[in-house]
């Protein structure tokens, strides 16, 4: 169980690091879906489930659509 | 967009969705949930709707008066209820204080007025999602 924890973590700062990286608008979307889904999993793990929800209902979901949404009105590479 | 596929599953997998979100507003006294999660699960299977289906047929299930109003009134039913419980001699949104019974595991009905504020909660969380994701991708 230590073990997962320290890969899901991991990969938490790996995601935080490559969406501030990217270039691409899109692909930071979509890493930034990956770390809330990662940190939904982490919430369940320290036993706050209903975090875990709002979580992946809010950070996974609906906040990826209101991003594409706004990508699409505007441009998708960074400058 | 226009895909027989996706529509098709859209049109099956809406109502579930919107299941689990009342499942999870009505049940967030007792057990993990709540109005906020329960009401983004709702708001999230319209948004669902709106990308597989086009803004034109949503704004005819959900128009943006409808969805504005609702808004409005969720927070207004919240307030009301919290009035309650100074008109009961309490304080803003008193429970015990003003005689109601407290939460039991697996009965629905048995935490006073929470369960009317989650459902007041989720109902202007819903509405809100819907509201934004609307006005965001409408067209000039």
């Amino acid at each position: 169980m230590v073990y997962l924890n320290v890969v899901l973590v991991l990969f938490l700062i790996v995601c935080a690091i490559a969406v501030e990286r990217t270039k691409d608008l899109l692909g930071a979307v979509i890493i930034f879906a990956a770390y809330s889904l990662v940190m939904a999993v982490l919430w369940l793990l320290m036993k706050a489930p209903d975090i875990a929800l709002t979580e992946a209902a809010i950070g996974a979901g609906v906040t990826s659509i209101l991003f594409i949404a706004v990508i699409s009105r505007t441009r998708r590479m960074e400058k | 967009m226009d895909d027989l596929i996706v529509k098709t599953i859209t049109r099956l997998i809406v109502p579930f969705i919107q299941l689990y979100g009342i499942f999870i507003i009505l049940h967030g006294h007792i057990s993990p949930g709540g109005g906020f999660s329960g009401g983004a699960i709702l708001g999230s299977s319209i948004i669902l709707f709106t990308l597989s289906y086009g803004l034109e047929r949503a704004s005819k299930k959900v128009p943006h008066k409808i969805s504005a109003i609702l808004e409005s009134a969720g927070i207004l039913w919240y307030i009301f209820i919290g009035l309650i419980g100074i008109a009961l001699g309490g304080t803003f949104l008193a429970n015990q204080d003003s005689g109601f019974f407290m939460g039991e595991a697996g009965r629905i009905l048995s935490a006073g007025m929470i369960p009317l504020l989650t459902v007041a909660i989720g109902i202007k969380v819903a509405s809100t999602m819907v509201t934004l994701f609307h006005t965001i991708i409408e067209e000039d």
